[in-house]
């Protein structure tokens, strides 16, 4: 087995910004990712990275990839680490398909949408439930939808449906909404947004495809018809597959300031840490911490 | 050898453009609907692959929800 100086976990901004440094200072590595851009594939416009006035989030990711894919790199797309310990002095990290070893490791894996966990919500799942309104919000032309969450992302969802869909639920679960008023105004402008607080959603129904929600709005049971249903009610960290990892309580990875972890050789950057900003030009600095790090790590650890 | 290629897809979604730069890097020909903006593709779309979500390829009958890299590739014989 190929013993690396180094694995990266994911290739969103700070695994890609990680795998740069890396390759410049020609060490001997392997990214494993389920794919190339993360969350900041996800974003729509991108106003706050410095250098670009304006660019979409899918184009900015391909300008990272092009700038990694400059070196000679090894990275296993599609193949997302399943588990990674420290034994023996060493590494492990298991995906699907294999298992990996190295002397260090930089836990770079971000954050998954939140699911509801209602009832039917599996079931439905990419049959009228769905994470992505950017993608599949084209797909609900003149149908009735939903959306989950009442905060900023929630909005960025109902603002984007509002030229597609024919009426939009927004449930909430807390007594008022959170998003920012400029976005709520806006929503309320268009004419077809129904705004529902203090609403949970109980389960979803339907027979091959969602017809609706079942939902408790002030303590009453109501159904609405809808065939859509966005879930926007924010992100968890992917943390749990780093074993005896410490984390805050929101699941984050506790980093100090060189990006270690409590376990030695194990470093970790960007979304998935309990560092506060969550923003592209953020997890880009914290990647290459973390690498300037690990590599300080492998060379006071070969001087012992 | 593959004979033909079909992906649906929408304008703004990230992982239908990994898709077709996937497809164009490893030059293979294919055609793409916007399943936004065409009624009979999507009702196509959603028969074949039993689902809702993009991108949906087709290879020759195989049909493949998302941007499976491994699954694509393997598809493609590359």
């Amino acid at each position: 087995m190929t013993m690396y100086d180094l694995i990266i976990i994911g290739a969103g901004p700070a695994g890609i910004t990680a795998g740069v440094y890396a390759a410049r200072k020609r060490m001997n590595f392997l990214i494993l990712t389920k794919d190339v851009g993360g969350q900041a594939g996800w974003s729509g416009d991108v106003e706050n990275y410095i250098g670009y006035q304006f660019i979409s989030g899918p184009e900015l990711v391909e300008k990272f990839r092009e700038h990694l894919q400059k070196f000679d790199v090894e990275i296993r797309e599609g193949e997302p680490a399943t588990l990674i310990k420290r034994e023996n002095n060493l590494i492990h990290a298991q995906t699907e398909q294999g298992s990996y070893e190295a002397r260090t490791v930089i836990v770079a894996s971000g954050r998954n949408p939140r699911k509801l966990g209602a009832e039917g919500e599996e079931q439905y799942r990419n049959r009228g439930v769905t994470y992505c309104a950017t993608c599949d919000g084209p797909l609900f032309a003149d149908k009735d939808v939903a959306v989950v969450g009442g905060g900023n992302s929630g909005f960025d969802a109902v603002l984007q449906l509002v030229k597609i869909a024919r009426h939009i639920h927004v449930v909430e679960i807390a007594p008022e909404i959170r998003a920012d008023s400029i976005m709520v105004e806006k929503a309320r402008e268009s004419g077809i947004v129904s705004i529902h607080t203090s609403s949970r959603v109980k389960s979803f129904f339907g027979d091959m495809f969602l017809k609706g929600i079942k939902m408790e709005e002030e303590g009453k049971e109501l159904d609405i018809p809808v065939e859509g249903a966005f879930i926007e009610i924010g992100s968890l960290p992917v943390s749990a597959i780093v074993k005896d990892v410490k984390t805050n309580p929101y699941g984050e990875i506790i980093v100090d300031c060189k990006c270690r972890t409590n376990i030695p050789g194990i470093f970790a950057a960007g979304d998935v840490t309990d560092v506060p900003a969550k923003q592209i030009i953020v997890a880009c600095g914290e990647g290459c911490k973390a690498l300037l790090g690990a590599f300080e790590y492998l060379s006071t650890e070969k001087s012992v | 050898m593959v004979n033909k290629v079909t992906v649906y897809s929408t304008a703004a979604c990230p992982y239908c453009a990994m898709v077709k730069n996937y497809l164009t890097q490893n030059k293979i020909q294919f055609d793409n609907y916007d399943v936004g903006k065409n009624r009979e593709k999507a009702m196509e779309m959603v028969q074949k692959s039993g689902q809702m979500g993009v991108p949906v390829v087709d290879i020759d009958g195989r049909i493949i929800i998302g941007f499976d890299k491994p699954a694509i590739t393997k598809a493609l014989g590359l």
